[in-house]
């Protein structure tokens, strides 16, 4: 038995969870970037997967774009995570709570 | 029967270093075993016949973006707290939103069916991956190029003026 699509998208699939769970679970905002860049890479196999089992390489350019974005966002994200740090001496996502309502 | 032994390899080991990157403590090490997560994807990427993916992955995940994260983890001097609670005070919703995605996406994942049809880029067509790539890149996809290329600068601009807000003006001052 060959491997196929669904093998890859499972993987995709267990990253993502992961990923999320990452996201949801982290109190440290570092952390939880990096669970962000699991979810992009569970995103971009599942791209990857698409393209090569359709034989279509519009999957494979949406990877590359999703890459590129990835970048920016990190760059952005950490910025953020900077003058965050900056002003109020603290990575955890529950003492940042200035503009709940 | 190689390929799958070595799918099964590398899909094993990209999910056991992603659940050590949320599960220990340090920050330090959470970015390294993204770094092994990284590596993973990398060679899945070459499994797709997608040498020039696998070659970006490294460059831009591994190069760059991960060194940015060791960056922000050294700067900001957070591995001293590292001995307190890791996860806050809503776990348990949190659990049950993965698990309500586990079952949604679950069934979405068994039950789906392709229906699409194939394309014309067998595996002799991705024996020149770099060069198809490049020629779509550069032709049907040259607009998305150009704008990619724009939200590039806008967010190196915007990360500069990010971290420089505050201090301009104590230097004029």
């Amino acid at each position: 038995m060959a491997l196929t699509l669904t093998h890859y998208l499972v993987l995709s699939f267990i990253l993502f969870l992961v990923g999320t769970a990452g996201v949801l679970l982290r109190r440290n905002i570092i952390i939880v970037l990096m669970s962000l860049e699991l979810i992009f890479n569970s995103v971009n196999i599942s791209l990857a997967a698409f393209s090569y089992f359709l034989q279509n390489l519009n999957g494979t350019i949406f990877v590359v774009f999703s890459i590129t974005i990835a970048a920016a966002e990190a760059a952005i994200g950490l910025a953020i995570l900077v003058a965050v740090y900056r002003r109020r001496r603290t990575v955890y996502v529950d003492e940042l709570d200035e503009m709940r309502g | 029967m190689i390929e799958q032994f070595f799918f099964y390899m590398f899909a094993i080991a990209a999910v056991v270093s992603a659940v050590l990157v949320i599960s220990v403590r340090n920050p330090v090490h959470s970015a390294f075993y993204l770094i092994v997560c990284f590596l993973q994807v990398a060679a899945i990427y070459i499994l797709l016949r997608s040498p020039f993916l696998a070659a970006v992955q490294l460059f831009i995940y591994v190069g760059a973006i991960m060194v940015l994260f060791l960056f922000a983890v050294l700067v900001l001097d957070i591995g001293r707290e590292q001995f307190r609670e890791r996860f806050h005070g809503q776990t348990v919703p949190a659990l049950a939103a993965v698990a309500g995605l586990f079952v949604v996406m679950g069934i979405l994942v068994v039950s789906g069916k392709i229906t699409a049809p194939l394309g014309p880029f067998d595996e002799p067509a991705l024996m020149k991956n770099t060069e198809v790539i490049g020629k779509s890149l550069y032709t049907s996809y040259i607009f998305p190029f150009e704008v990619v290329s724009i939200l590039l600068l806008i967010a190196l601009i915007g990360a500069v003026v990010l971290v420089m807000s505050g201090q301009g003006k104590e230097n004029k001052g």
